[in-house]
């Protein structure tokens, strides 16, 4: 098996957006996965997100761990450099990264294993640090490249494709995130392109850590009846709490009346992001309120959806450190190293 | 000479028994910085244990006229403030020597000896008697007995009142009871007992180009200088106080002159996984970054190590060694990680390493580990361990050069990008085994793919065998050809010797001393220090040209010596080893009894 770059051949009817690049310009290589995988649509929803907020690719640092997921980055921005690192690991990679350039865009992507189990530290201080990315979980409920295993977000009574019954209660990283006082949490679907996108864009927009935990289903080892992470399974049992819409700061309110009925927040750079909700009294600013809807929800094998929970002003790793505004990797060497007067007085206190 | 008989004038060493937690550390500290200051070349010695409190505790300051400053076993004048420990106390101090102790209470007469002199000095009764409140009463005991040792080892009470005032310039009110319960002790000895000890100090003049620093301080100071923003770390002892420098340099040198915000990040990760992932992220955008960590933390680190071997992502790791395996005695110095950061990861890697043998060259390596990583654009560790890096040293200042600029290694601009028909990240252009590199964010056309798994010369994945090789074998080429870019192994030779000492790191100064002892008795050793792996060929050159090769290192398993048959030509039978791994810095007699019986010597001295 190797890399396949996709043909460069365009349609000159395709739409360009402000920077002259086409929806094609923001994808990668093809995919390996198998045909049907969610994983290929959340790509997609991805692909469109950053053409539609007209981010230019190179400004992006895409990043992942281990497992079918953490192959997607190479199938989206391939003018954008991507970090494919160890298994559960990436939110460190990100944090360093982020560290040294507060001024890229940055996208994570793992699953339900790279994130809940081995990664689940990692994750959990990532949300702790707010560090400023997007998070994508593609989360199936199954280990696919080991073939099959039960992950930590396995429901109780979800059969495996051979038959075995998991009776140990899911990890549920959208819970967990609001538990640890996350930023930004989000659930959607891969199959619902309409709900997903808009949260990927709010995502990208939120300074901070952005959970997004995507219900992505494998076709080849968790689509069977039985599972609960299965195409048919979700779309029977998914909520929608919120319908979420973007508005980017460019567009403006003016086009985007509020019909009375949608609250607003702005985001950090500008951007809007309206919700509607379809629970009555659902408020995704009241942390308390939504995680106990969550929970009632998830009793009655319901699986919430939409924009959960959204603290728009939270501050962020940089915020934390005080770092300069320029990104570390910009300041010269002259501003770092001190000089020869400075260790010559220095060592005064040292005799 | 006979040890027993000859001149002790700037010439013994100190040991001062106490409990863990009661403030005598700083009293520690002043006694070693008052010689200094009388310009008498000393050291200190914490040996301390893992306990914050009640536990027994140590510190050793030799004072050498010589300048040989490694520990040495037998002190001169014991200072037994801790009942527990009188019995180990009183059986190791040398015949001939002194004993000082607290005769608030009765000494038990079996722990007597005839051969040493015993001090009684009712300091915790004194301290009672002038001050009030149970921590006050404790701190100034330690003080009292840093007055008694002022008047037996003629120690200048301005030199130590001058300290103290610079520490308590802000708190005047601590300097009255400092000074009284100095004066405690001065008085007491003066008025009961013959001044000076036969060890004793006498002014001179050999201290005016040396500073005291701590391995741990230096090498975050050249992490300053060589321009790392970002630091990242799990607390770990014996490594935590190079982080904690760092911090507190940048807090002082490293602010915005404008806005007052940090041109620095330094992150206390949840654990070493983190902390090496978050300088691999640093260092993959563009950041000098680094982490500073000891063996149970580069055990922890081994997976993201190798991925930045494969990938070939810049890191500059710092390993503080200390006893293990496992948790081992975290307070306690050893040489123990040698194998494991040269192999460190799972398949085939073989890593950069500097090996500094005191504060001075941790600074200067720490700048050096900067520059080779992202030259040769893979991870490099400056391997020191607790003796280098806790305690402190005398060395000579830190000199800076201002014309230095950083090496960046081969990083394509923009600009240079413009020229490039198509961009591959592993391509080795030039034929010397390194790539070019591009940084995130900088242009669409440096763009590429980072990863651990299987990759072609053009940075694409692969499983096929032939371009995973070539890969591999453009890696081994890469690092062994650092061999000689890195510090040169430090050579001392003697006429007609046939025999080496080849050792590594803070041994350095005990071999030195044993090197001179032998000389004295007519026997000459040549004398060899690697600071550097991959090892230089002239490492190989001094081990071919000596008939035996004596390696002194401190761990069981002789890894220096394992790793000098592996990596040169030498006969496994032409290098013996003397190992030295019971946790303390090395002393000179474990190498002159080491020597002496491999090569059939008679000691000229009996002590």
């Amino acid at each position: 098996m190797s890399q396949t770059a996709k043909p460069a051949v365009r349609h000159p009817s395709l739409k360009r957006n402000r920077l002259g690049l086409t929806q094609r310009d923001y994808e990668g290589s093809m995919s390996t996965l198998c045909a049907g995988c969610g994983h290929d649509s959340v790509t997609a929803a991805i692909v469109q997100a950053f053409y539609e907020l007209e981010i230019p690719p190179h400004r992006a640092a895409k990043l992942s761990g281990i497992g079918c997921s953490s192959k997607t980055p190479a199938y989206f921005l391939k003018e954008a450099h991507g970090f494919n690192s160890v298994h559960g690991r990436m939110p460190s990679i990100a944090t360093g990264a982020n560290a040294a350039n507060g001024d890229l865009v940055y996208i994570g992507i793992s699953g339900d294993g790279d994130s809940l189990s081995i990664g689940l530290g990692q994750l959990c201080h990532a949300i702790r640090r707010n560090v400023n990315m997007l998070y994508v979980l593609e989360n199936n409920g199954v280990y696919g490249l080991t073939k099959g295993q039960f992950s930590a977000s396995a429901d109780v009574g979800s059969r495996a494709k051979k038959g075995e019954e998991n009776r140990m209660k899911p990890i549920d990283p959208a819970s967990l995130a609001m538990t640890l006082g996350a930023s930004f949490v989000a659930r959607s679907f891969s199959g619902d392109k309409r709900q997903l996108v808009p949260l990927i864009k709010a995502g990208l927009s939120h300074r901070g850590f952005a959970l997004v935990d995507v219900i992505s289903p494998c076709v080849t080892f968790n689509d069977h009846e039985g599972s609960t992470k299965s195409y048919a399974h979700t779309r029977v049992h998914g909520h929608e709490v919120v319908d979420t819409d973007f508005v980017p700061l460019r567009t403006g309110l003016k086009a985007e009346q509020d019909d009375g009925q949608s609250t607003s927040v702005t985001m950090h750079d500008g951007s809007v992001v309206r919700f509607r909700s379809v629970d009555e009294g659902y408020d995704p600013t009241d942390m308390n309120g939504a995680s106990a809807h969550l929970k009632e929800l998830h009793g009655r094998g319901e699986v919430a959806t939409g924009l959960l929970y959204i603290e728009p002003t939270s501050l962020d790793m940089h915020a934390f450190e005080n770092t300069v505004d320029q990104p570390l990797v910009e300041v010269p060497f002259e501003k770092l190293c001190p000089g020869a007067d400075v260790l010559s007085k220095l060592q005064e206190r040292w005799r | 000479m006979d040890r027993n008989t000859r001149d002790r004038t700037n010439d013994f060493v100190l040991k001062i028994a106490t409990v863990n937690g009661t403030g005598s550390a700083s009293a520690n500290g002043l006694l070693m910085q008052a010689i200094f200051r009388m310009g008498v070349p000393v050291s200190g010695k914490n040996i301390f244990p893992s306990n914050i409190q009640g536990l027994p505790t140590w510190y050793e300051v030799r004072a050498n006229k010589s300048g040989h400053l490694a520990r040495r076993a037998h002190p001169d004048v014991m200072v037994a403030m801790n009942p527990k420990t009188y019995e180990q106390d009183i059986a190791e101090t040398r015949s001939g020597g002194t004993v000082l102790y607290d005769s608030s209470w009765p000494l038990d007469e079996e722990l007597l000896r005839d051969d040493v002199s015993f001090l009684g000095v009712p300091l915790s009764q004194m301290c009672v008697e002038s001050f009030k409140g149970s921590r006050e009463r404790i701190l100034m005991k330690n003080i009292a007995y840093v007055g008694a040792l002022a008047a037996l080892l003629t120690i200048d009470l301005e030199v130590i009142d001058g300290i103290l005032k610079e520490k308590f310039s802000s708190k005047p009110h601590l300097m009255d009871s400092n000074d009284s319960a100095l004066k405690l002790g001065y008085d007491y000895v003066r008025e009961h007992f013959d001044c000076p000890l036969p060890a004793h100090l006498e002014n001179m003049d050999a201290t005016k180009e040396s500073v005291l620093m701590t391995g741990n301080m230096s090498a975050a100071l050249g992490c300053v200088y060589a321009g790392a923003t970002v630091g990242a770390w799990y607390p770990i002892t014996p490594s935590s106080s190079l982080m904690e420098s760092f911090t507190a340099f940048c807090g002082q040198l490293r602010k915005d002159p404008e806005t007052g915000k940090n041109l620095y990040c330094v992150i206390q990760a949840e654990d070493e996984l983190a902390a090496i992932g978050i300088v691999l992220g640093a260092s993959w955008m563009g950041a000098r970054a680094f982490t500073p960590t000891s063996g149970p933390g580069v055990s922890l680190m081994n997976e993201f190590i190798g991925l930045a071997y494969y990938a070939e992502v810049p890191a500059v790791l710092f390993d503080i060694q200390r006893t293990g395996p496992s948790t081992g005695m975290p307070t306690r110095t050893q040489q123990g990680d040698l194998l494991q950061v040269v192999f460190a990861s799972h398949g085939d890697t073989k890593h950069i390493v500097l090996f500094p043998a005191d504060p001075g060259e941790c600074f200067h390596f720490s700048v050096d580990a900067f520059d080779l990583t992202e030259r040769f654009q893979t991870p490099v560790f400056v391997v020191s361990d607790l003796d280098i890096g806790m305690n402190d040293w005398m060395c000579d200042r830190l000199e800076w050069d201002d014309g230095y600029q950083p090496d960046r290694g081969k990083i394509l601009s923009a600009e240079e990008l413009k020229d490039v028909q198509e961009f591959y990240r592993y391509m080795d252009v030039d034929g010397d085994g390194i790539p070019y590199r591009t940084l995130p964010g900088v242009d669409p056309k440096g763009a590429y793919f980072t990863r651990g798994s299987g990759h072609d010369r053009f940075g694409r994945y692969t499983e096929d065998g032939d371009l995973y090789q070539e890969v591999m074998d453009r890696l081994a080429e890469k690092v062994d050809s650092a061999a000689e870019a890195l510090p040169e192994p430090e050579i001392i030779e003697a006429p007609g010797a046939t025999v080496g000492i080849v050792t590594i790191g803070g041994c350095r100064g005990a071999v030195l001393e044993a090197i001179e002892e032998l000389a004295e008795e007519g026997t000459a050793v040549d004398f060899l220090r690697v600071r550097g792996f991959p090892f230089a060929k002239s490492v190989e050159e001094f081990l071919l040209a000596h008939e035996l090769n004596i390696v002194v290192e401190q761990n069981r398993d002789a890894q220096l010596r394992r790793l000098l048959i592996l990596e040169t030509d030498v006969e496994k039978k032409a290098v013996v080893s003397i190992l030295d791994y019971k946790g303390n810095p090395l002393s000179a007699e474990v190498v002159l009894d080491g020597v002496r019986e491999r090569l059939g010597l008679v000691p000229a001295v009996v002590e």
